[in-house]
C-alpha cells in the first residue's frame, strides 16, 4: 500500500505514531501545511484526504494509507495559482501567511460541501438541496480555521468571489 | 528605570523645546510627502504568491541534513526545588541523543533585559536558564530532550522522573497588591504625573465619575508556534533560523551569551507567522542552541501550544482606577488614572496603562501613578499596544459614564476636551486631527441613530446598542536603524536591512518607499530583509518599524546622492550642483526646480566605469519624538446586539476612523487596522488566560480554551483615515500596527451599556456578566 500525496506515491512511515502532518512537513519537506497547535484547535494543518478536509495533526499517517492526500502545494493545476490562491492575494486575505494554506485548503473543500448540499449550523432549511452561500454561511463554515492577524474580512471576500465565479 | 533616566529625558526635552524646528530631523517636511508616486498607492503584497502557495519558509521549515528534534519539559509547580532527577529511562529510550537538565546545561548568563537605553538588550526575564534546581514559576523549563525524531523525543520526555519540594508561591494578584512596588518611570516616561491638586478638584467638581476597572491576563496567540532551527558549524559559527521579531538584537545577544564575535552569529527570520510582541528572545532559544552545540548536530525545537503559554509571557492583568471631574459645561477639571499591573522583579516589561491617558484630554489637573505587583509567574511581556489597549478601556469607559451622567453625547463630551497641545508636556502636536476622525467616522457610521437612553432599542430577544471610544498611540522611530542601497548600472536597486516581516507588509511598503525615494519604478527595486547579516534594523515593536526603516533609507539615499554627484563630475548636466541642490528622480539625479538638468543613473555609472554603487547609512537620531507630541489616534464605533435570553453579544458593525499621517499602502494598512480591531474584539469579549490561583498554573493553555475571535465572531469591518501627512516624520507617516486595537474594548463596553444599561467594568465581557 502507499499514500498518494499530490499524485505521487509515498511509503507510510514505519513509526505508527507519525501524524500525517509530520509526515508531510518533516519527511516529505511539504512545509506548506502548517502546525499551529497539534491539537485540532486551529485548522492551520488542514489538508484534503480523498477530497475532504481533515486536520492532518489529528490524522495518523497510516490512516492515509491507500488514500489521496492533497496539500496546498498540490491544489493548483500545474504551476499557476488556484483561483482561491489568486483571490486571497487580491483581497489581502492574509497578513503573516501562516494560517493561509489551511484556510485555502479548507475553503476548497468547503465549497464542494456546499455544492453537495451539506447544511451548516446557520443553514435555515436543513432539507434544502441548493444552499445559497451567504457571507454568514462562509463565516460559520470557516470558523474552524483560526487567524490571529485578523484577515477574516479578506478571507471571506476571497472565498465569496470564487464561489460566485463558480456559480456564474 | 531610574530617577536619573527621568532627569535625562526631561532635560533633553527641555533643550529640544528651545531648538528651532529646522535644525532637527523632520524640521522641514520630507519632500516625498509632496511628490510620492508608489507610496500611497494600493498594492498587493509582494510576498503574496509565496504565502498562498505554502512556499514562504518559516523558521521550522528549513531543510537540514542530520537534523535532531527536541522537546521541552515544564515544571508543574510554581515555587520550590527539584529534589529528585532521574534521566536514565529517557536517555536509554530509542533514538535519544541528549537529555539536558540543570546538571549538564553549560553555565550561561541570562540575556540583558529589554531596555530603551540599550537597543540590543532583548531579554524578557532575569531568571537563570536551566542553571540550578530552583523553580520560580509554574511552567518553567526543567529539561530538554533531543532525539532523532520528534516522536522519539516526545516519548522520552514522558519518561523523565522529576521530584519537587514545593514551597508556597505568591500567585494571587490581590494578595501581592499590598507589597506592590512603585517604579520611577514607565518606559521613557516618568511614572508619577501630578499637575494641580486632582483629588481636591475631583471632590468639588460639578460632575464626577470614579470607578475601578479590571483586565485579565492575555496571550498573543500567534498561529505559528515559537520555533527555531539551530545549526552550529564547528564551535564558532552559529546560524539560527528563528521565529523572531528582533533579528539583529537577538544576534548580538546570542553572540555575547555563547562567547562568539558578532559576525560569527547569523539569525535569519524572513517570515514570522505572527508576533504581536510575543516573538522575542526567551528561554527556549538559549536551551536549544546550547543543546545543539553539545550534541554537534543541527537541532529543531518547536514549542507545543501548551509550551507557548507556559514560557512565553503575555499581557499583564490590571486593576485600574479612573476618576474624572467636570464642570457644568463638561470641561474636565480633574483626570485621575492609577492602579496595579503585574511585573515580577525578574521581568522587564511594565504594562504602561496610564500613558495613553496623558495624551488624550485637556484637564485642569492630573494625577497618574502605577504600581507593580510581584507574582511568581512567567514574566509578562509586551502585547499589541501594551498599556494603551487596556488603559483606554478604563479611561474611555469612564468618559462614556460621565457623558451618560451629564446627559451629553459622548463624542461631544470628548471634543469639548480636545487638547490644543500635549496636555502634560505642553509640546506642540506635530499633526493632530482627531476631531476630523471623529466627525468623519460618526457620519459614515450613522452615529445619529444612537438612542441616548440605554436599552431603548429592541428586536425580538435582542437589545441593540451603539458605542464609541477613542485611542492614542505614540509615534516612535528607533535610533540606530541602518540600511544599504546598491544601485546598479542597469538602473535597478537593491535595498537591504535586517527588518522583520510578520504580516505588516514590510517588504511591500518599503519597496514602494524606496522606489519613490530613488526615483525608480517599483519593478526596479528589491527590498531584502529578515537576516542579521544585513545592516541592522531595530526590533519590530512599538509600531516603529516602518518609520525607523524609512529613516534609514532616507539617510542612505542622501549618502547615495552625494556619491552620485561626486561621480557625475564636470561633464554632467548636473555639474556644479551640490548634493543639497539635487534630488533623485526619473531614474537619475536632477536639479531641484530645473527639470532640464538631469542625468540618468546608468549614464553616470557608465561614464564613471562603475557597475554599481553601494552605500550604507544610519538614520538620524529621532529627536522629533522628543520635541513634538506625535500620536496616532483613533475613533472607534461599534454596534452590537445582546440577547435577553442568553446574554450573548453579537457585534454587527465595527468602524475605525484613524488619524495616523500618510497611509503608505491602503490595502496593507486597512488589513493592519482591521487586524488590530479584531484583536480588540477578543480583548473585549472572549480572551482571558486563566491561572489557577493555588498552583499558579495556566489552566487554558490551548487555542480550544483561550478564545480568539473566529470567522463567525468577526463582522465586516469598515476603516477610514484622514490621511493628513505628519510634517515631522519620514513620508509623513506614523505607526498603524497598534492603534487599531486601542479603544475597541471601550467602544464595545459602551455599546453594551447603550444596549442594556449594564456597565461592565471587567474584561472580557462574557455572558455571565450580563445575566
Amino acid at each position: 500500500m502507499a499514500i498518494r500525496v499530490n499524485g505521487t506515491e509515498v511509503d507510510p512511515p514505519e513509526d505508527a505514531r507519525v501524524s500525517l502532518l509530520d509526515l508531510l512537513r518533516e519527511r516529505l519537506q511539504l512545509t506548506g501545511t502548517k502546525v499551529g497547535c497539534n491539537q485540532g484547535a486551529c485548522g492551520a494543518c488542514t489538508v484534503l484526504l480523498d477530497g475532504n478536509r481533515v486536520l492532518s495533526c489529528l490524522t495518523l499517517a497510516v490512516q492515509a494509507d491507500g488514500r489521496e492526500v492533497t496539500t496546498i502545494e498540490g491544489l493548483a493545476d500545474g504551476d499557476g495559482l488556484h483561483p482561491l490562491q489568486a483571490a486571497f492575494i487580491e483581497h489581502d486575505g492574509f497578513q503573516c501567511g501562516y494560517c493561509t494554506p489551511g484556510q485555502i485548503c479548507a475553503a476548497s473543500a468547503m465549497l464542494r460541501e456546499v455544492t453537495e448540499g451539506v447544511p451548516s449550523y446557520v443553514t435555515a432549511d436543513l432539507a434544502e438541496e441548493h444552499i445559497t452561500l451567504s457571507r454568514e454561511e462562509i463565516r460559520e463554515r470557516m470558523s474552524g480555521n483560526l487567524c490571529r492577524c485578523g484577515a477574516h474580512n479578506g478571507i471571506i471576500d476571497a472565498i465569496l468571489q470564487v464561489a460566485t465565479e463558480k456559480a456564474a | 528605570m531610574s530617577k536619573v533616566q527621568n532627569a535625562v529625558v526631561g532635560s533633553v526635552r527641555t533643550v529640544l523645546g528651545w531648538v528651532p524646528s529646522q535644525w532637527l530631523p523632520g524640521g522641514t517636511p520630507d519632500p516625498l510627502i509632496a511628490r510620492r508616486a508608489a507610496v500611497g498607492r494600493q498594492a498587493s503584497r509582494l510576498d503574496g504568491p509565496l504565502k498562498v502557495a505554502g512556499k514562504a519558509r518559516f523558521a521550522a521549515e528549513v531543510a537540514v541534513e542530520r537534523l535532531t528534534y527536541a522537546t521541552l519539559v515544564h515544571s508543574p509547580v510554581a515555587r520550590g526545588r527539584i529534589t529528585h532527577l532521574d534521566t536514565s529511562a529517557a536517555e536509554s529510550a530509542p533514538g535519544v541523543n541528549l537529555v539536558l537538565t540543570y546538571r549538564n546545561m553549560p553555565r550561561i548568563e541570562s540575556p540583558a533585559l529589554i531596555s530603551l537605553s540599550d537597543f540590543s538588550a532583548v531579554g524578557n526575564s532575569a531568571l537563570p536558564i536551566l542553571q540550578d534546581a530552583e523553580i520560580r514559576y509554574n511552567g518553567q523549563v526543567v529539561a530538554l530532550v533531543v532525539a532523532e525524531t520528534q516522536e522519539q523525543a516526545d516519548h522520552a520526555a514522558s519518561l523523565l522522573v522529576i521530584g519537587y519540594a514545593p514551597t508556597k508561591p505568591t500567585t494571587r494578584f490581590q494578595d501581592a497588591q499590598a507589597e506592590a512596588r512603585t517604579p520611577e518611570s514607565l518606559l521613557v516616561e516618568r511614572n508619577h504625573v501630578s499637575v494641580g491638586r486632582a483629588e481636591r478638584e475631583l471632590a468639588r467638581a460639578a460632575h464626577r465619575v470614579d470607578n475601578h476597572y479590571r483586565t485579565p491576563w492575555q496571550n498573543h496567540s500567534a498561529i505559528e508556534l515559537h520555533a527555531l532551527t539551530v545549526i552550529w558549524d564547528g564551535e564558532d559559527s552559529l546560524t539560527v533560523h528563528d521565529a523572531t521579531q528582533m533579528i539583529a538584537p537577538s544576534a548580538v545577544v546570542l553572540a555575547k551569551l555563547f562567547g562568539l564575535k558578532k559576525d560569527q552569529v547569523r539569525v535569519l527570520s524572513p517570515f514570522v507567522g505572527g508576533g504581536f510582541g510575543g516573538k522575542g528572545l526567551w528561554d527556549h532559544q538559549i536551551v536549544a542552541i546550547a543543546a545543539a552545540r553539545l550534541l554537534g548536530r543541527p537541532l529543531r525545537l518547536m514549542l507545543t501550544r501548551e509550551g507557548v503559554y507556559r514560557i512565553i509571557g503575555g499581557r499583564s492583568p490590571t486593576e485600574q482606577r479612573v476618576a474624572i471631574g467636570a464642570d457644568g459645561d463638561g470641561r474636565f477639571t480633574a483626570l485621575i488614572h492609577s492602579g496595579h499591573s503585574v511585573m515580577p522583579t525578574y521581568g522587564a516589561c511594565p504594562e504602561p496603562f496610564t500613558l495613553g491617558s496623558r495624551a488624550l484630554y485637556r484637564a485642569g489637573s492630573f494625577e497618574m501613578l502605577q504600581h507593580h505587583v510581584d507574582l511568581d509567574v512567567v514574566p509578562n511581556t509586551f502585547m499589541r499596544a501594551p498599556g494603551e489597549a487596556i488603559g483606554s478601556f478604563a479611561l474611555e469607559s469612564a468618559v462614556d459614564e460621565l457623558a451618560h451622567e451629564m446627559g451629553i453625547d459622548p463624542i461631544d463630551l470628548r471634543l469639548r476636551n480636545e487638547p490644543e497641545r500635549h496636555p502634560i508636556s505642553g509640546a506642540p502636536f506635530s499633526q493632530h486631527a482627531r476631531r476630523q476622525a471623529f466627525t468623519d467616522g460618526a457620519k459614515r457610521f450613522g452615529w445619529e441613530r444612537r438612542q441616548r437612553e440605554p436599552g431603548a432599542r429592541r428586536e425580538g430577544e435582542w437589545r441593540l446598542g451603539l458605542g464609541c471610544a477613542t485611542g492614542s498611540f505614540p509615534y516612535a522611530r528607533m535610533p540606530g536603524a541602518s540600511a544599504r542601497i546598491t544601485l546598479r548600472r542597469d538602473g535597478a536597486a537593491v535595498v537591504a536591512c535586517s527588518a522583520q516581516e510578520m504580516g505588516m507588509g514590510t517588504a511591500t511598503v518599503q519597496t514602494q518607499h524606496a522606489a519613490d525615494r530613488l526615483g525608480l519604478p517599483v519593478s526596479a527595486v528589491v527590498f531584502k530583509l529578515g537576516d542579521s547579516a544585513l545592516p541592522a534594523a531595530p526590533m519590530a515593536g512599538g509600531s516603529s518599524q516602518t518609520a525607523s526603516v524609512a529613516g534609514a533609507i532616507i539617510a542612505a539615499a542622501a549618502k547615495l546622492t552625494g556619491e552620485l554627484v561626486r561621480l557625475a563630475g564636470n561633464d554632467s548636466p548636473i555639474a556644479g550642483l551640490r548634493a543639497g541642490e539635487v534630488h533623485l528622480v526619473d531614474g537619475g539625479v536632477g536639479a531641484i526646480g530645473d527639470a532640464a538638468r538631469h542625468e540618468e543613473y546608468r549614464s553616470i555609472l557608465a561614464r564613471a566605469g562603475r557597475e554599481e554603487i553601494t552605500v550604507t547609512a544610519t538614520g538620524s537620531p529621532p529627536l522629533e519624538m522628543l520635541k513634538y507630541a506625535m500620536h496616532s489616534t483613533s475613533a472607534i464605533f461599534c454596534e452590537l446586539r445582546v440577547s435577553d435570553a442568553t446574554g450573548e453579544i453579537r457585534v454587527d458593525r465595527l468602524l475605525g476612523s484613524f488619524d495616523c499621517g500618510t497611509i503608505l499602502n491602503p490595502q496593507t494598512a486597512a488589513s493592519q487596522f482591521k487586524g488590530g480591531m479584531i484583536m480588540g474584539l477578543g480583548l473585549a469579549l472572549t480572551e482571558e488566560t486563566l491561572f489557577d490561583e493555588r498552583s499558579g498554573r495556566i489552566m487554558n493553555p490551548s487555542l480550544a480554551d483561550y478564545h480568539i475571535p473566529v470567522h463567525l465572531d468577526v463582522p465586516e469591518i469598515e476603516v477610514m483615515w484622514t490621511g493628513i501627512p505628519d510634517p515631522r516624520s519620514p513620508l509623513g507617516a506614523r505607526g498603524i500596527g497598534e492603534i487599531g486595537i486601542t479603544g475597541v474594548a471601550a467602544a464595545v463596553a459602551n455599546a453594551v451599556f447603550n444596549a442594556t444599561g449594564r456597565r461592565v467594568r471587567e474584561l472580557p465581557i462574557t455572558l455571565d456578566k450580563l445575566l
